[in-house]
């Protein structure tokens, strides 16, 4: 079914502009403190966001995600390589780490104020924490399943363990690896929101929730809509790297072409994020969702 | 996931007896470093006791009606935010995944709205709900019918259209191609939604109660830690591990022995599960 440019651009923006009309139209004169005009609420993301409390607010906070989410997933990566490459210590871990797993996140937030304190250490030691698992264990699962044939020839070369790992098995781990760090960027950004609602004196997730504590219900929206802005942003990012750093991948598996069988035409992001997202159980152990989906 | 199958016929009694003692040995490690740890000052012993007080406090509170009323507060809250995901979830992504123009009309809505982190939601939920159990609820709806729409849209795409042609071909009317080609061909994706869906369900049941105080597992960490029961709060902590832990390996077990006849589940996939 092909359907003209024009049509399908009146299509994709339907429902967007009718949402946004209607919050409009029925907010306009609401007199409701829950539901304040969405006039207002634009007039107050002007005053806090731009450019007040970017540098006082909205820093900090992606400060504190980029180092906890970029430890994590170095962590991650590295300690999943070894563990995937001894298959004992695999199995021997496996229990642990699926109950450390288990555990809801935010719950480790006490445990962190209580043992690290309340500064900036312990936020990023919160988002560690709770996005380095989704890393790890896509990462051991892919290391251990890498084809045990190519490891064969690769040794029969008599190619180095430092080079096999550097150049055979992370980049046939690496499909698994991504999924596992886009699954643990959406934590990581829920964990940067949470650690700032409590024990905390700046950042957005502080911001949101005193902006509601003072009953400043339009300040509560335009907070809630900066921290939906950044999550859209962070994950536009994510997918443009990972496209552009997996493109040997698709390549190598003749993905490139491929039609998108879903729905949806076109090759942007969204058909991207359609090819990478994996088949029901290719994804399996990963989980996409412990925390993962928790988008 | 295919494990064992590499040791030779020599090796196999050794890798059954493995298979056992392997994992034991890595919860006992575990438990004896957290033990070890808070003794030597690796940990701070007044904020992180050793595990065995943990352990004590925990088996004195599994005999509370307090803690398995907290738990059933948290489980009431995720099997009702659960079964409306499912609601939602599932037939709303069967029909924008089955036609162009649903995917066209909702796919920038979608994109829009689920990178939000679910927790930004809290502060709009308080001020409509205060802390009555609808807010949890919410959250949790809000976050773990996204995984359920996605599933069901890549299922509902996947489904091979030779079947579906052949099925129109033969004359089979819409219900009847729902229920035989379309429902079964979805099913593995749907149950893999509904496992990570009552995964996050979860998680944001137990954020919602700790964040904002909504009676439950949550609350009760929440009420220990600030009155510095730090015991207490481990135990608490752990048992919604645990519930964590059951959730997960439960939909896993259904999932499996409900799809079995599946191709996806079909193969030796023994391995360790």
């Amino acid at each position: 079914m092909t359907r003209s440019w024009a049509g399908r651009l009146v299509l994709l923006l339907v429902l967007p502009v009718a949402l946004v009309g209607l919050w409009w139209w029925t907010s306009a004169d609401s007199g409701s403190v829950y539901y304040p005009p969405l006039t207002r609420i634009v007039d107050k993301l002007q005053e806090d966001w731009l450019f007040e409390q970017v540098g006082s607010d909205l820093l900090p906070s992606l400060g504190r995600f980029t180092a906890g989410y970029l430890i994590a997933a170095v962590t991650g990566i590295a300690l999943g390589t070894l563990v995937g490459l001894a298959p004992r210590v695999r199995r021997a871990s496996q229990p642990v780490t699926e109950f450390l797993r288990s555990i809801p996140p935010p719950l480790l937030l006490p445990f962190v104020l209580v043992v690290v304190g309340l500064g900036n250490a312990s936020k990023i030691v919160l988002i560690v924490l709770g996005s380095v698992w989704p890393v790890l264990l896509n990462t051991i699962d892919g290391v251990h399943g890498v084809d045990s044939q190519t490891l064969d020839m690769a040794r029969s070369f008599g190619i180095g363990r430092r080079t096999q790992i550097t150049r055979v098995i992370l980049p046939a781990a690496s499909p698994k690896i991504a999924v596992g760090m886009r699954t643990a960027l959406s934590v990581a950004l829920i964990l940067m929101v949470i650690s700032e609602m409590q024990a905390s004196t700046n950042g957005l997730g502080f911001k949101v929730l005193s902006a509601q504590r003072s009953f400043d219900t339009a300040g509560t929206y335009a907070g809630v809509i900066v921290i939906g802005a950044v999550g859209l942003v962070v994950n536009l990012g994510f997918l443009a790297a990972e496209g552009w750093i997996m493109r040997w991948h698709r390549g190598a598996r003749g993905l490139l072409d491929e039609a998108p069988r879903a729905p949806g035409p076109g090759r942007g992001l969204w058909s991207r994020a359609r090819a990478a997202a994996a088949p029901p159980v290719a994804d399996e152990r990963p989980m996409a969702g412990t925390t993962g989906a928790v988008e | 996931m295919t494990d064992g199958g590499r040791p030779g016929t020599a090796g196999r009694a050794r890798h059954r007896v493995e298979a056992v003692l392997l994992p034991v040995l890595g919860v006992a490690v575990t438990l004896a470093a957290f033990e070890v740890a808070p003794r030597i000052g690796l940990l701070p012993r007044t904020s992180f006791p050793p595990f065995s007080e943990i352990f004590t406090t925990l088996t004195d509170l599994v005999t509370t009606a307090e803690l398995w009323g907290a738990v059933l507060d948290t489980l009431d809250a995720w099997a009702r935010a659960l079964a409306i995901a499912t609601l939602i979830g599932v037939p709303l992504g069967l029909a924008i995944g089955s036609n162009q123009v649903g995917a066209l009309l909702s796919r920038l809505t979608i994109d829009f709205l689920r990178p939000i982190p679910s927790v930004a939601l809290i502060p709009i939920l308080v001020l409509v709900y205060g802390t009555r159990p609808s807010l949890k609820v919410t959250l949790a709806v809000f976050g773990a019918t996204f995984p359920l729409l996605f599933q069901a849209m890549y299922g509902v795409a996947d489904v091979d259209p030779v079947a579906k042609d052949t099925a129109r071909a033969f004359g089979m009317g819409w219900w009847t191609r729902l229920r035989h080609i379309v429902v079964p061909s979805c099913a593995p994706y749907i149950a893999t939604g509904l496992r990570i869906s009552a995964s996050v369900a979860l998680i944001l049941v137990v954020t919602g109660e700790y964040i904002v105080g909504v009676p439950g597992l949550g609350a009760e960490v929440l009420v220990a830690y600030s009155s510095g029961a730090f015991e207490r709060m481990y135990a608490l902590i752990l048992v919604a591990g645990l519930l964590g832990l059951v959730v997960n390996l439960g939909f896993h077990a259904v999932e499996r022995r409900v799809l079995s006849w599946h191709p996806s589940h079909r193969p030796d996939e023994g391995g360790a599960g």
